[in-house]
């Protein structure tokens, strides 16, 4: 190549982007919107279970449901229909997907010895045996089968109970004559911590 | 899948205007009413979850607005602004989050073609695949929402929810807001709402109460009532939000200019070259030298 053949094929090279950069050149428009990620996600109704509110929530998962696939929850927001929250959330309700799929999620029952710093991992079975166990240990020391006046009240004052906030009329009203029938006072759900 | 028409382009000449042959987009808009807001944080955290951002957890730097301002990995922010009054604190909060101006000042600074769009909706969005991070957004928007994230060094802002709104929803925040403060509609439906609003307020003891609908950039997509319109500083707004005089010079006069000077350079050495042609040097001016098949002509014939 010699300097003339350079020279031309410079001004050639800058003419060319001069007219590019004149908006001269055409140009595919390509989708600039991100596509809707809800696209035949599996949608299902529940209750956020976080508050004595009740909010109702549409959870959509992946996976067509078949059963090969594992369903996966990778989306939470406000059910429009339900008539507490009309698709309105909380900070806490709007961030839910992070509950669900949080590591530090509680899956199995762990024990902590008194004075220990180590959880250790123990089977469901042991878990309820020993709950089982120190209840009734506390309420044989404890329970108060008359007041002063010799009425019989059955109360059970030395333990309270917390129970699920995410349970239907039917769950609760069992919840309920459970707690009574053992004479406890104390009942409160987890929506109200 | 080109499920919103776009009516402005960045980075894209006069000459070929982007497609604006369908006109069934209806100009929507947002509607924050700080008068209803209480800085509960709904639309920051559905913000992030639909949009699949984290921010980092910060730390603590003595508010509750956390973090403290916009970011790649925050789209929408709850500021919190304490204000005293008569020996009492009070804060005004502000949903911060892009204006979607009418007359985007982003879109005018981006030269990269098309990495910043306007659709027919009134909605300003960013083409991440076509940003090329150079910042001009950033430093051009008279909101400051536009961030590089330092990931990908890419910028982000809120899209007003485009991949929600292009099937019909409700923007995230807006779905999300439990006490109404943040609503969504045509633009028409919006203003209609907001006067019936401001003219309740003023009623009830808020004679300064407004909408913030600034002229400076056209008019913007998401508006804010305020308890106070004279004062939307008190709110982190800026009181007449403009587009940058350096980005209109620039795009409006300097880069025209410049096309010109080139086309007009071009023009002329065409026109020099048809007058009057190659300089030619005459065999008897001084440091005339032969051409080379000349040269060789010659040596040929002493042979």
């Amino acid at each position: 190549m010699n300097r003339r053949q350079f020279f031309k094929l410079c001004a050639a090279g800058a003419a060319t982007s001069a007219i590019s950069a004149l908006g001269l050149m055409s140009e595919k428009a390509y989708a600039a919107v991100r596509e809707f990620k809800l696209i035949s996600a599996k949608e299902t109704r529940n209750n956020c279970c976080y508050c004595s509110v009740g909010c109702g929530l549409l959870m959509y998962s992946k996976g067509s449901n078949g059963k090969n696939a594992e369903q996966t929850i990778f989306h939470i927001e406000g059910d429009a229909d339900h008539p507490v929250n009309r698709g309105a959330l909380c900070p806490k309700g709007a961030g839910l997907v992070d509950y669900v799929n949080s590591p530090n999620r509680l899956k199995y029952p762990e024990y902590r010895a008194p004075g220990s710093n180590e959880w250790t991992r123990i089977s469901w079975d042991d878990a309820f045996q020993r709950i089982a166990r120190l209840l009734k240990n506390d309420r044989d020391a404890n329970l108060i089968e008359k007041n002063s006046a010799g009425t019989t009240v059955n109360r059970w004052l030395s333990t309270g109970m917390m129970t699920s906030s995410a349970m239907p009329n039917e769950g609760g009203y069992i919840t309920q004559k459970f707690a009574r029938a053992l004479g406890l006072v104390a009942i409160d759900t987890i929506a109200r911590n | 899948m080109a499920s919103q028409d776009i009516i402005r382009r960045s980075g894209t000449s006069g000459m070929t205007p982007a497609a604006k042959g369908r006109n069934s987009s209806e100009q929507v808009a947002k509607l924050f009413d700080a008068t209803k807001c209480n800085g509960c944080k709904a639309c920051q955290v559905s913000c992030s979850e639909w949009n699949d951002l984290r921010e980092e957890v910060g730390t603590f730097q003595g508010s509750y607005q956390n973090p403290m301002s916009l970011s790649g990995q925050c789209w929408t922010l709850m500021e919190f602004h304490e204000v005293m009054e008569s020996n009492k604190l009070r804060w005004q909060f502000t949903h911060s989050a892009c204006m979607h101006c009418a007359d985007p000042a982003c879109l005018k600074a981006c030269s990269t073609s098309g990495a910043i769009i306007q659709h027919a909706n009134g909605v300003v969005d960013f083409d991440s695949d076509k940003c090329i991070g150079c910042g001009y957004c950033a430093s051009a928007c008279p909101f400051d929402v536009p961030k590089i994230d330092p990931k990908d060094n890419k910028a982000y802002k809120c899209t007003m929810c485009s991949d929600r709104l292009a099937v019909g929803l409700e923007p995230s925040c807006v779905k999300s807001c439990t006490t109404g403060a943040l609503r969504f509609g045509s633009r028409e439906d919006m203003l209609f709402y907001s006067e019936k609003r401001v003219a309740e307020l003023k009623e009830k003891g808020f004679p300064k109460a407004g909408l913030y609908n600034p002229e400076g950039v056209g008019g913007t997509a998401m508006m804010m009532i305020l308890h106070d319109i004279t004062q939307p500083d008190s709110y982190n707004m800026p009181v007449d939000p403009q587009i940058p005089l350096s980005v209109t010079l620039w795009q409006d006069w300097v880069k025209p200019l410049g096309a010109a000077g080139l086309i007009a350079t071009a023009a002329v050495a065409c026109l020099h070259k048809i007058t009057v042609g190659r300089n030619i040097v005459e065999e008897d001016q001084p440091g005339y030298q032969p051409p080379e098949e000349e040269v060789k002509d010659k040596e040929e014939d002493d042979q």
